[in-house]
């Protein structure tokens, strides 16, 4: 989501989003469905009601028109993908945005919720995904932060440790009141938000993307405690791009696409497929590329048992070994933050490996012998990072600078040391054309393109190297249809150029277009491999929520 | 909702806000004047009198601004890395020191013709060499750049005290300087220069550093906007994970821009040392150093702007010493309040007008909406 | 070198250094509020010299020590508001804006010292009852005849003004608020993670501001200590980096009351030897040049900041305006 605020400068007209509704079914029959059955009481108040929430962030409409009803006592699931606007529709009921437009209403009365401090007195608590814990506070102190009955802390201490106490033998989670929060695992820690929020009495508990960095037994463990919590009238909202976990836990799903409900329904209702096409429903021009079955080309990547571990201690690529021969292009599937930025960083050269090794173009990397991203470069192994904004070029460079970033050093753009920046400019012009990007000036600010034209320049700049090993994430993340297109086609051809192409995405469409071969991630493993002629979206969805089950 | 991610004109962010922050502060430096009891406008005539109105003065003024380019440029280039080096002080002490030892040791060895390369020479060095500890320590054991240039400061001037008045000092002499150095030490004074074809001009210390202070400004524009170093300067101190993608090292780029900045500042000695006192002594960079963040700041870190900025600021210098003779009331220290304000205003400061700009210029040309794409 | 070692020169030396340190404490307990909250402040040297020179002026105009005081911390806290503003509302850059202050302290209080008195920069020297005069502790003459503890009572804790006491109450006040009390608790989580703070339906700016002002007021009391109470009159520049010493005896202190009481009190005793020691040659060393022990604060707060003596860890939120939307 946070990539989405330079796109769209008015140089192409707005989309029509009409036909992005057409799955959505009466929302009106949906809810009388749900009032309906026995399980939920009909006479009960809605816990949370949203109206007609909107939320725009410059020009990005975050949020639009949200309807929204959750039941008192029952677990609601939102999904959706990655920037659909959950975090934003989350961080409006905990008051860290204010609504353009819209109502919210808690236990049928209206609510004007401006903060967080608001938010907790209407009974809302809120595990956020990034824990907002301070590191050096010892469990208890961070409960107390905010929630301190006087000047002193001594009797309010006392007191918390007691409450905390009970609650943590009536839910059977045990934290220790007296270690600091940042030397407890990831798992305490989510504990000690969830505590947190019930020590300031929530009644509706948010939890966003909650098992994101838990182990299996963790998100076990966490499970029983929201079923315990349910059963003493909490309600809770779980928001997650995991269906294997709404399937399970959820008695409600909302599906959200786009900053739109396309649909609300009875858990028990629905299946991980539909869940997973609505989701993901986004309807590309089909484009149909052929696939290379049987790559006769030598190996240009090869993976022998890469383990890279992060600054935290977390594994995040664990074990892997795959290869991707030249003229293919394998496809890296899976929900974010499942180690497929890491493994591209690592084969970029910009992170080194933990352990095992990887040879690519021929040369041999491990945990021993670094490379960085000038020599990978030099090989010919080309990088269209993911995040284009921080990593693929320089916002408040020209055009023209940020065409050769990374090639700054070619002779061909330097007399010298001095900047050729005729040349610069030429060459920039010239990528320009080839690449469709609009205005095609390389004076221009980079910041100043919207995300597509962005993307075409940093996909041109790469391509222009002929590289034989291209590697290349989120390639069309906050960038508009006709630009896709145009990048799925270049994508194409330099794989029949003989070029050995490694493709990162969270777009299973793009995956499924693009692959001739497919690898479904997760938690930093490999827990399948699709050809990509026979991938339908509801196995490879499977497979990419299945894996939680087939790992417990 | 935050203003701050919606983009304005450049004439609005390049020249507007700069010139009414500016404004601002002069207001404010208005407004004591007023409160002491005089009058400002009539303070502003002195002044400019007393910068521009005999030529005199026109040398003073630019001799102040010879100062004030070099340490400005010396703040520019780093924060171009997005380093702040508060260590211009420290640093031009320190030049001292190197030009002192060379021209103590060297000044009857060399041939005269060397000496004054030398002399430019070992400023920049013992400048940069100042600079570059700091740059080290922020590079490779994480020290904050800001307070170990604050440090070196102080060290530098205790260094300097200790050599002085011990070790440099004028055998026999009881004030804390060193000998004379050389004649052929020397720099031409302008005056001199313009002797040498005929034309007189008043003697005032104005010297060939000033052409050497424009020297500067252009290499530092060629190299931050020209040259592939400064490609990777400025790369770094945007985004250092975009720095690592280009294979740029950003711990490389923090040294090699320290001692530049180091070495740009040491140049103050060269102008004060081997241009006016020809002789080593204390306290000869007397605020300079902090006046070029005052300067950066308002010349936006732009070579161009910050040779306005210390013209501005020398004929700050010069006039308020025009004004406190003047007007009695008015002290030198006057300049330094105002560089207080400019710093504020141009500095801490800079986006407070922002929000309000944002929202004239929405009301006069709002964007389009967009929806969102997944 | 007798003279040196013996129980009077030991006794005066420790004197000193409680004099010298008073300031210093002061400082760094103020700049332990900031900088805890997650502002930067170099701009302690600023507003104690602007503080010292209201003291100064005040005390003169009105002969009386506690409007002096009062007015000198009014003056301090106007500039912690300023301070304020820029960084916590406007999101400015905290280490330019504490180095305006401190240059605008610097102009200014020369500027309005001479326009007001025209003594170059000096405010009128001022009589003792305008001042915070040395008393002796009460009883202390009955315990003196103890050995070691009555003279070191005598000497060196009793016959101080009144400020150096309350620089020494500073510290323990300052430890019982940041660590025991309500705003501690949620000082300390500003600084470290203000997001976290904010969640917690607190108002990251108001603590900011209640966090600065703090600091404004112990920076009052500093300047008060230097004009009306160690000195009879503010003299221009009369804190010559003090402010900058307490800073780093805060770092060395790594951002804890009582480390930097300790810090503080080593700075200050290394100030108060080198006096001593000039011209003095000791055994084995030889002459320790003065210069050397007034640069060894700076020093080893440097070699400090590198990690070479154990690891300063500066509060992680440090330096970085909060900003709630993207």
């Amino acid at each position: 989501m946070q990539d989405k605020h330079s796109q769209g400068e008015g140089i192409r007209p707005p989309r029509s989003d009409a036909n992005h509704s057409k799955n959505n079914p009466d929302l009106q029959d949906q809810r009388s469905a749900i009032e309906n059955t026995e399980q939920n009481k009909t006479n009960q108040p809605l816990a949370i009601e949203l109206r007609k929430i909107s939320k725009r962030f410059g020009q990005v409409q975050a949020n639009n028109n949200i309807d929204l009803q959750v039941q008192r006592g029952t677990v609601h699931g939102i999904v959706g993908e990655n920037g659909a606007g959950k975090s934003t529709l989350m961080s409006i009921l905990y008051g860290f945005y204010q609504a353009d437009s819209g109502e919210i209403l808690i236990n049928g009365s209206p609510a004007n919720i401006k903060n967080s401090r608001d938010a907790i007195s209407a009974g809302i608590g809120m595990v956020h995904q990034h824990f907002m814990l301070v590191d050096t506070f010892t469990v208890l102190e961070n409960v107390l932060l905010g929630a301190e009955q006087s000047a002193v802390l001594k009797k309010s201490a006392d007191n918390a440790r007691q409450a905390l106490q009970h609650l943590s033998d009536e839910y059977q989670m045990s934290v220790p009141l007296d270690t600091l929060t940042g030397e407890l695992p990831v798992g305490q820690q989510q504990r000690t938000e969830i505590l947190k929020a019930l020590y300031r009495n929530a009644e509706i508990l948010i939890l966003d993307e909650p098992t994101g960095v838990l182990t299996p037994q963790e998100a076990d463990q966490l499970f029983r405690v929201l079923q315990a919590l349910k059963e003493r009238g909490v309600t809770i909202i779980l928001i997650t791009h995991k269906l294997r976990e709404i399937m399970d836990i959820t008695d409600n799903v909302s599906v959200l696409r786009m900053g739109e409900i396309v649909s609300t329904q009875r858990t028990a209702d629905t299946n991980i497929a539909e869940l997973a096409e609505l989701m993901v429903g986004r309807k590309l021009q089909t484009q149909h590329f052929n696939k290379v079955e049987h790559p006769n080309g030598s190996n240009g990547i090869e993976v022998h048992n890469l383990t890279v571990t992060d600054d935290r201690g977390l594994t995040r690529v664990d074990n892997v070994s795959f290869e991707v021969k030249a003229g293919e292009i394998v496809g890296i599937a899976g929900v974010a933050g499942n180690g497929q930025s890491t493994l591209l960083r690592v084969l970029a050269g910009i992170e080194p490996p933990d352990s095992g090794s990887f040879i690519i173009n021929g040369r041999t990397v491990d945990a021993q012998t670094h490379v960085n991203p000038k020599e990978m470069r030099e090989i010919g192994v080309q990088h269209v990072p993911e995040d284009r904004l921080k990593l693929g070029l320089i916002k408040s460079f020209t055009a023209a600078e940020s065409s050769v970033l990374g090639y700054q050093n070619r002779r061909r753009f330097n007399w010298r040391v001095f900047l050729n920046m005729r040349s610069i400019r030429a060459a920039c012009k010239s990528l320009m054309q080839a690449f469709d990007v609009r205005p095609s000036d390389p004076k221009l600010k980079s910041a100043s393109f919207s995300g597509g034209n962005q993307q075409k320049l940093i996909l041109a700049r790469e391509l222009d190297q002929s590289p034989s090993v291209l590697l290349v994430g989120q390639p069309t993340r906050g960038v508009d249809i006709g630009a896709i297109e145009l990048i799925h086609k270049k994508i194409i051809d330099i794989r029949d150029a003989n070029c050995a192409v490694l493709l990162v995405s969270v777009e299973l469409d793009e995956i499924m277009t693009l692959s001739d071969r497919i690898i479904v991630m997760f938690e930093g493993r490999i827990v399948g491999t699709v050809s990509g002629k026979d991938a339908d979206k509801t196995t490879l969805g499977l497979m990419m929520a299945n894996a939680m089950e087939s790992a417990a | 909702m935050s203003t701050s991610n919606i983009e304005l004109p450049a004439w609005i962010e390049v020249i507007l806000i700069p010139l009414l922050n500016i404004c601002i502060a002069l207001f404010f430096a208005g407004l004591i004047i007023f409160a002491i009891g005089e009058n400002p406008i009539e303070a502003v005539r002195v002044m400019l009198n007393g910068a521009f109105g005999y030529d005199e003065g026109v040398g003073y003024t630019l001799y102040y601004t010879t100062n004030f380019i070099f340490t400005g440029l010396a703040v520019a280039i780093a924060f171009h890395a997005r380093l702040f080096n508060i260590g211009g002080e420290g640093q031009a002490y320190i030049a001292g020191l190197g030009i002192g030892l060379s021209f103590l040791l060297l000044d009857n060895v060399l041939p005269p013709v060397l000496l004054i390369p030398v002399g430019i020479l070992s400023a920049a060095l013992f400048g940069a060499l100042w600079a570059l500890i700091p740059a080290w320590l922020q590079a490779y054991r994480g020290s904050h750049i800001v307070i170990t240039t604050i440090m070196f400061n102080f060290i530098a001037s205790s260094l300097m005290v200790y050599l002085l008045v011990n070790v440099m000092i004028k055998p026999g002499s009881m004030s804390p300087e060193t000998r004379e150095f050389s004649e052929a030490s020397w720099l031409p004074f302008m005056h001199e220069i313009f002797g040498w074809f005929g034309v007189t001009i008043t003697r005032t210390p104005l010297n060939i550093s000033f052409l050497l202070a424009l020297v500067c400004c252009l290499l530092v524009w060629i190299y931050i906007w020209k040259t592939r170093w400064g490609y990777a300067l400025r790369t770094a101190g945007q985004s250092e994970a975009a720095a690592v993608y280009a294979g740029i090292k950003p711990k490389k780029i923090i040294i090699i821009t320290m001692c530049i900045s180091g070495a740009l500042a040491g140049f103050v000695a060269v102008n004060e040392i081997m241009g006016v006192h020809h002789r080593l002594i204390l306290n000869f960079t007397a605020g300079y150093g902090f006046t070029g963040i005052a300067v950066a700041l308002m010349g936006r870190n732009h070579p161009l702007g910050i040779i306005f900025a210390s013209l501005l600021f020398g004929v700050l210098y010069q006039g308020g010493a025009e004004l406190a003779f003047e007007m009695p009331r008015i002290t030198r220290e006057m300049v330094v309040a105002i560089q207080g304000l400019i710093i504020l205003f141009s500095g801490a400061l800079a986006l407070m007008l922002r929000p309000a700009i944002v929202k004239i210029w929405l009301a006069i040309r709002p964007i389009p909406s967009v929806a969102q794409h997944g | 070198m007798d003279s040196l070692l013996n129980a009077q020169t030991v006794l005066s030396t420790l004197d000193a250094t409680l004099r010298v340190s008073t300031p210093l404490i002061l400082c760094a307990m103020a700049g332990l509020f900031s900088e805890r909250s997650g502002i930067i402040d170099i701009s302690l040297e600023g507003k104690m010299l602007s503080a010292a020179f209201a003291a100064g002026t005040l005390a003169a105009i009105t002969g009386s020590a506690w409007i002096a005081l009062a007015g000198a911390i009014v003056t301090s806290i106007l500039l912690s508001l300023l301070h304020g503003f820029a960084c916590i509302t406007n999101r400015g850059d905290q280490v330019v804006s504490g180095l305006a202050i401190n240059v605008l302290a610097s102009g200014l209080t020369i500027v309005l010292g001479i326009a007001w008195f025209s003594q170059g920069g000096q405010t009128p020297a001022l009589a003792s009852d305008a001042r915070f005069m040395p008393f002796e502790l009460p009883l202390i003459e009955s315990i003196a005849q103890i050995p070691f503890a009555g003279p070191f009572m005598q000497s060196v804790i009793s016959g101080h003004n009144l400020l150096v006491y309350v620089a020494l109450f500073a510290v323990p006040i300052t430890w019982w608020v940041v660590y025991k009390t309500r705003f501690g608790l949620q000082l300390r989580a500003v600084g470290e993670n203000p997001l976290a703070v904010d969640t917690a339906g607190i108002s990251v700016s108001r603590l900011r501001y209640k966090a600065v002002m703090t600091a404004g007021i112990l920076c009052g009391i500093a300047g008060t200590y230097l004009a009306i109470a160690q000195n009879a009159a503010f003299a221009r520049e009369m804190t010559a980096g003090q402010g900058y010493i307490a800073l780093a005896a805060m770092i060395f202190g790594k951002w804890r009351p009582v480390p930097a009481l300790l810090a503080c009190l080593m700075f200050g005793f290394l100030d108060a030897v080198s006096i001593r020691l000039q011209g003095v040659a000791l055994p084995g060393i030889g002459e320790v040049p003065v210069q050397i022990i007034q640069a060894l604060p700076y020093v080893l707060t440097v070699v400090l900041l590198a990690g070479f003596i154990g690891k300063a860890v500066a509060p992680k939120a440090i330096g970085v305006p909060f900003v709630k939307e993207r």
